[in-house]
């Protein structure tokens, strides 16, 4: 950093300008993060009216939930599975087309499109795909009957939303990806060529502990988003079923507060669920960073 | 959180909107009123189709008419607005968000509405047992009945004759029977059933006469306790098992890539129960020249057969609106309970005719005799079998959507080999009864009506 620091002599001004993006993060996260809070510590009729003050009640109900405990398993399994996948995927994706590899210029425009897919349209695409019945990949089950039953089979439903949630992720990770691919100084990678490594040596040597930061940026997007924006692909695939199979943390949230009404129940996941993603995020930054070298 | 945020958003932009075009509407002298509905897709329409009839049969109100994109976003919905202050004048709620309604003070009720704005609706003319579902304990309807529906068998008349029977099984015992023929016969799906806790669980525990909680069925107050997993019900469920793992019947949700009714209508599986709303859509989507029928659901032998349960939705008036939005609200609802629109619902819609006058003026009129609705009237047979008893007149208990989810869950473990049928039934109820519990402890110092 350099000594010299830019200031703003109108201090006014500076305030105004940040004034509406301040309002913003205020009505649209802190207030209903702190209206959340508060009715995680009630009892709030649907309708409202008169609410109770409970203490603790609804986090020992959340934590003395064995079925709770199933969805943050779940959570869990879904988030690193999906994040590893589309990470792989999206690096992979990212070399090929660094390498320039015949049509880079094309997957370069296109790879990009499956983000701008909203999910609940992923969910209902692969619904279709795997359905066992009538989807495309019913052919399996001619083959090998009963294989494949997202259905009825909690294992393959887990595949099913990990496979999606993941689909939809490459994309995004792939971007990241080719734009820290290339930023890598060509120098460097040609006096590697010329030193004798071959292409998978340069990837591992050169290219990956490079790329750390936005590996180490794109863990934390892919995870935090797999907690909180799988809503939409469970939903529609699964339903959080077979069995609560994939009753992930979030649609448990969707299920206790909407479909049954009890918004102080849910508002308790939801602070725990918030907690977790920040517990996480400050564990990444506090040891994994450590790692990480920007330079 | 993102997503109460948005549903909540949403709901206040377009009560705001909304709000405020029935403000300049006024000026136009035509007073405005809004009614939310949930029913999607091709029943959607005709809810907007209905609207816009009332507001073509006069000149006076104009109705305002928002799909909210499902039954149970129509609750929610409106359970945001309300909190806003935002909230429409009617809504269409579905049968299992009766009691939130009920115990919610939001909502005007029915009886003192009508008296209130001189309705001209005669009570009595509903049938007993959809008028016992939205009534409360003393016999008080606090709702308008709507869009009405029961459940019954769907049977394939071809696939039965393969196996040289021409009629519908009256009892559990001969359904098996059939679906065994059925499946010697080479029927790879006799029978279709998924894990809607509505046809399969409260449907049978009712033409069974069985109670589903105690206190009648919750009725009689809100410290109710399930009851489901003690009795018939247990036993049942074992041989549906035993038959879903012997391929006399298969699971056929959305998930799998059929629904019930779609599996039924291509042909695929000779048998399923199902909501009579269904029998139109049967009747659209079948595989042409496909012969079928509907029958009453089985009972066991042994057991006298009871009424049905209706199904569907009403309609609530809320609170809080002004006095000429009730006006016009009164002559909507005043409308639609005449006997020429009741009889309007069956023929766009597999909907019962909801009122006895409707009903006969009807059958009278050869209604049940047309190729396309005869078997319709089966669903109004069997919703009047009897009277309605303590165990048969409705369900009503807190949450009960989380209840049934719970209890599907469990019948998705039982079904998938996780646990025994009986297990799963005891941890449905279980479970089902902390739902309870924690209701009663959120609506402390309210009593049901």
């Amino acid at each position: 950093m350099s000594g010299k620091r830019v200031t703003f002599k109108n201090t006014w001004l500076a305030v105004l300008l940040i004034a509406p993006q301040i309002f913003l993060i205020f009505t649209f996260f802190y207030w209903p993060a702190g209206e959340a809070l508060y009715w995680a510590f009630t009892l709030e009729p649907p309708f409202g009216g008169e609410m109770q003050w409970v203490g603790w009640q609804n986090f020992i109900t959340v934590f003395e939930d064995p079925l709770y405990w199933n969805s943050v398993r779940r959570s869990l399994i879904f988030a690193l599975c999906s994040a590893s996948i589309a990470m792989g995927i999206g690096l992979l994706l990212a070399l090929f087309v660094d390498r320039e590899l015949p049509g880079y210029r094309g997957y370069r425009f296109m790879y990009f499109w499956p983000y701008a897919v909203a999910a609940p349209a992923v969910g209902l695409a692969f619904r279709f795909i795997f359905a066992p019945d009538a989807g495309f990949i019913s052919a399996i089950n001619q083959w090998f009957p009963d294989l494949w039953n997202p259905a009825l089979d909690g294992f393959d439903a887990m595949i099913l939303i990990v496979v999606a949630n993941a689909w939809s992720m490459v994309a995004y990770n792939f971007i990241f990806f080719l734009a820290g691919l290339q930023s890598i100084p060509r120098s460097l990678i040609e006096a590697g060529a010329m030193d004798g490594a071959g292409v998978l040596r340069r990837m591992r040597d050169i290219q990956l502990p490079l790329l750390a930061p936005t590996v180490f940026f794109l863990i934390i997007i892919n995870i935090t988003d797999s907690f909180v924006n799988s809503f939409g692909i469970v939903d529609i695939t699964t339903g959080g079923g077979p069995a609560r199979a994939t009753d992930l943390m979030v649609f448990k949230i969707y299920s206790d507060g909407f479909k049954g009404k009890d918004y102080s129940l849910a508002a308790a996941q939801s602070i725990v669920l918030m907690g977790l993603v920040v517990l996480l995020t400050f564990f990444q930054f506090r040891y994994v960073e450590r790692r990480v070298h920007y330079n | 959180m993102l997503s109460r945020r948005l549903i909540m958003g949403a709901a206040i932009a377009a009560s705001a909107i909304f709000g405020l075009s029935a403000a300049t509407a006024q000026a136009q002298g035509r007073q405005r009123f809004e009614y939310w509905y949930g029913l999607t897709g091709q029943l959607g329409e005709v809810m907007a189709d209905h609207c816009r009839r009332f507001n073509e049969s006069q000149t006076r109100y104009e109705a305002v008419c928002v799909g909210q994109g499902g039954y149970d976003r129509a609750e929610q919905n409106t359970i945001a607005a309300y909190r806003a202050r935002q909230h429409p004048t009617i809504v269409q709620i579905y049968d299992a968000g009766t009691v939130n309604f009920m115990l919610s003070g939001a909502t005007y009720n029915a009886v003192t509405f009508a008296r209130d704005f001189n309705m001209r609706i005669n009570w009595a003319d509903y049938f007993p047992g959809v008028a016992s579902y939205y009534a409360t304990s003393r016999g008080e309807m606090w709702s308008f009945p709507y869009n009405s529906s029961s459940a019954v068998m769907y049977w394939n008349r071809q696939a039965y004759r393969s196996i040289n029977r021409n009629e519908a099984a009256g009892s559990w015992e001969q359904l098996e029977r059939d679906l065994r023929s059925l499946k010697a016969a080479g029927h790879a799906c006799p029978m279709a059933i998924d894990f809607d806790t509505w046809q399969w669980v409260e449907q049978f525990l009712a033409v069974h006469n069985q109670p589903i909680a105690t206190r009648d069925n919750g009725y009689a107050g809100l410290n109710a306790e399930l009851s489901f997993n003690k009795g018939l019900l247990s036993t049942h469920l074992n041989n549906m098992k035993r038959w879903f793992d012997e391929g006399l019947v298969r699971i056929q949700t959305a998930q799998t890539g059929k629904t019930l009714v779609q599996a039924f209508a291509d042909g695929s599986c000779a048998v399923t129960m199902s909501s009579i709303a269904n029998h139109g859509v049967v009747g659209a989507t079948q595989t042409p020249g496909m012969e079928w029928s509907v029958a009453m659901l089985p009972v066991y032998e042994g057991y006298t057969r009871h009424n049905s349960l209706v199904g569907g939705a009403s309609l609530w008036v809320m609170q809080g609106k002004s006095r000429g939005e009730y006006e016009a609200a009164a002559a909507f609802l005043d409308w639609i309970a005449t006997p020429a629109e009741v009889q309007w619902m069956p023929t766009v819609t597999g909907y019962i005719p909801i009122t006895t006058p409707a009903f006969q003026q009807m059958t009278a009129a050869g209604f049940y005799q047309q190729p396309r609705f005869a078997g319709r009237e089966t669903s109004i047979t069997s919703l009047t079998f009897t009277p309605p008893t303590n165990n048969t007149r409705g369900i009503r208990l807190g949450n009960f959507t989380s209840i049934r989810a719970e209890l599907q869950s469990e019948l998705q473990a039982a079904f998938t080999g996780q646990k025994s049928v009986q297990q799963a039934l005891d941890d449905a109820a279980s479970r089902g009864n902390q739902i309870l519990r924690r209701f009663e402890q959120t609506m402390r110092g309210r009593e049901l009506p």
